[in-house]
């Protein structure tokens, strides 16, 4: 969109700053920083610095190790299972509610929130009580030879619910400020269901279904707790990242557990950096309408 | 028949919408809906597009019953109040939209389509923004995009829900006579919502007037207009002054001003009336000229264009009259506040009851 925009009227008015008095400012800033250096900084600093305590040599081996591998890619198993999956389940659930109107419409809203709401430990023990081998569905599983808890299965089952509620709560405000308009008028124009969809509705929510998916995958990654309580920390099978790093510090294994750790921060960091470039890509679509 | 509306009834939770709606409309017409909002007019568009679905009764158009057909089906032109355009697709993509979903068998070649956006864009004077998107386009523009996409279709009936309420007057105005001419050269049966009398009186073949979900009145702009059906349509279509009074001996008396009752209040003696008069049927004078001037003051002046509005205080009268005088007359009679003026009615309205606006 090379052209200048016709339609916006006035330019953005520049107004002059008023600014609170120096000393608040530098007061403010310099609490900022340090809470930054104290709490960001810091911790991610001793992170590295703990991992390379030993040198490359050992560092490289600690990540190479194969029980290591074997986390590292169940993570990225898991991952790539359940962003989608929550993808899809978060464009249904926020097309649900913001396009129809039916009974419980609120009361959904709401309860979109519990996975945030609740423990993941607590997350993680509802599966175990659900789906375990001393339950009777879980006993029936057994016998078709299906196994969930504390093998692959659970681990994508809990972190799905852990991190379901982010692409609908990233969806659903941004659905409804823009409204069914475009949907509406796709109709009286003659398009089908999945037409609307793929024409319009989601090119419209892509970039906020994208950043949703980052967040998604965040967390899934980094999921510690439900994980914990469903996987039976089985190295080289249920370990992912997280409680392999658990496993190497409860071992006083410090330099492997930080290399590993390591890792964790890295992917981290990169989300962060994916995430803002979505969001300014985001707000500069957003602009236009 | 272009399209027919049989009894239609819609409520919602505690209202009751539309209530035995029926109309017709000649093919080929444009027609006003006019109302306040909140009237049930926009319901009605929208059950026609199937958009709403009506409690009970049938809508016809062009001589098939769509009564039950999904949206997709209806083949309607839907023109939103606030342009509704695709904002990831740019104009082109916009106006092709409706003939790209059409089913492969029905579906146009790409020559052909290219061809048909071309022409409706040239019909709409926008075939020079063809690869701008809607967020590069004035309101007006995007307005125009919509019609054509409306039309690309080749609809059975166009419905404009409140087009150009979202635009600044000026543009509204010149949109306005651009659709007339615009709709004199395509002849495709219309219904438009509107809000504004001005424009349904300006732009309407016929005008349909609707107040809580009924219909009050309908026939062209100038039957409407001069016959006013009841008192809410008299004073839906224009500025007026309202006074209210007591049926006495066949006349009602307004201030020291007495006005005859018409036939069917005659008879009824003691009954409240609604005595109207439209601020520019009111003749101003310095010079007292038959028996039955009112005195007044003037109050207030104000500048309304082409025409002087004056707020004039008279003797007998609660509060003060509105009259609207030409500029000229106003210039002759070299009037300011305070002045002492002589005020007739030239034309008056005299309805039963106490209706409430």
């Amino acid at each position: 969109m090379s052209t200048p925009l016709l339609s916006q009227g006035t330019p953005p008015v520049v107004r002059k700053k008023i600014s609170d008095p120096l000393p608040v400012r530098m007061l403010l800033i310099a609490l900022t920083l340090l809470f930054f250096i104290g709490f960001v900084f810091l911790p991610l600093g001793l992170v590295f610095a703990q991992a390379f305590q030993k040198g490359w040599e050992f560092y490289l081996e600690a990540v190479r190790e194969p029980y290591t591998i074997e986390a590292v890619k169940l993570t990225l198993t898991t991952v790539t299972i359940v962003v989608p999956l929550n993808a899809f389940f978060g464009v249904s659930a926020a097309w649900a509610i913001t396009k129809f109107s039916f009974p419980g419409k609120a009361a959904l809203k709401t309860l979109l929130d519990l996975p945030f709401a609740v423990s993941p430990v607590i997350a993680g023990l509802i599966f175990v009580l659900l789906l375990g081998s001393r339950t009777p569905f879980g006993t029936w599983l057994g016998e078709q030879g299906i196994k969930i808890i504390f093998s692959t299965p659970g681990i994508v089952i809990a972190t799905l619910f852990v991190t379901f509620p982010f692409v609908a709560r990233e969806l659903i405000p941004l659905m409804e400020a823009q409204g069914r308009d475009e949907e509406e008028a796709a109709l009286t124009l003659g398009a089908r269901g999945w037409q609307i969809f793929v024409k319009i509705t989601l090119p419209n929510i892509r970039w906020g279904l994208l950043y949703g998916m980052i967040l998604c995958g965040a967390r899934a990654i980094g999921e510690f707790g439900a994980v914990s309580v469903v996987s039976g920390h089985i190295r080289g099978q249920t370990n992912t990242i997280p409680l392999h790093v658990e496993i190497l510090y409860s071992e006083y294994n410090f330099a492997a557990s930080f290399a590993v750790a390591s890792l964790l921060v890295f992917l981290a960091l990169t989300t962060v950096v994916v995430k803002s470039i979505i969001e300014k890509k985001f707000q500069k679509n957003s602009l236009q309408h | 028949m272009g399209i027919e509306l049989q009894n239609i009834t819609k409520n919602f939770t505690g209202y009751t919408a539309l209530d035995n709606i029926s109309l017709n409309v000649a093919s080929g017409d444009l027609i006003a809906l006019l109302g306040p909002s909140g009237c049930g007019k926009t319901t009605l568009l929208r059950i026609i597009a199937g958009l709403e679905s009506a409690d009970s009764g049938k809508i016809i158009l062009e001589g098939k019953d769509t009564t039950n057909l999904p949206p997709r089906e209806k083949n309607v032109g839907f023109v939103f109040q606030h342009y509704a355009l695709f904002r990831r697709l740019n104009v082109y993509e916009n106006v092709a939209f409706g003939l790209k979903v059409l089913p492969r068998s029905k579906r146009p070649s790409k020559s052909e389509i290219k061809d048909r956006v071309e022409h409706l864009l040239k019909l709409v004077q926008m075939e020079w923004a063809l690869k701008r998107y809607p967020s590069q386009l004035s309101g007006g523009q995007r307005q125009r995009v919509a019609l054509a996409r409306a039309l690309a279709v080749n609809p059975r009936v166009l419905l404009l829900d409140e087009p150009f309420s979202a635009l600044d007057a000026k543009v509204r105005q010149e949109l306005r006579r651009w659709l007339r001419k615009l709709h004199d050269e395509i002849h495709v049966t219309s219904i438009f919502v509107t809000h504004d009398q001005e424009e349904a009186l300006e732009l309407a073949d016929r005008i349909v007037v609707i107040n809580k979900g009924k219909i009050e009145q309908q026939g062209t702009p100038q039957e409407v207009y001069d016959h006013p059906a009841n008192a809410f349509v008299y004073n839906f279509l224009g500025n007026v002054n309202v006074f209210h009074g007591r049926v006495h001996e066949g006349v009602v008396t307004l201030g020291g001003h007495t006005v005859d009752a018409p036939d069917e209040l005659k008879s009824t003696e003691g009954k409240t009336s609604q005595t109207f008069v439209r601020p520019h049927e009111i003749g101003i004078s310095k010079i007292r000229s038959e028996g039955n001037d009112l005195e007044g003051t003037v109050r207030e002046i104000r500048l309304l264009g082409g025409q002087i509005g004056l707020n004039i205080d008279c003797e007998g009268f609660e509060q003060p009259i509105d009259a609207e005088i030409p500029r000229e007359l106003y210039l002759n009679l070299q009037l300011k506040k305070g002045d002492r003026v002589f005020v007739t009615f030239n034309k008056v309205k005299v309805f039963a009851g106490d209706y409430e606006i």
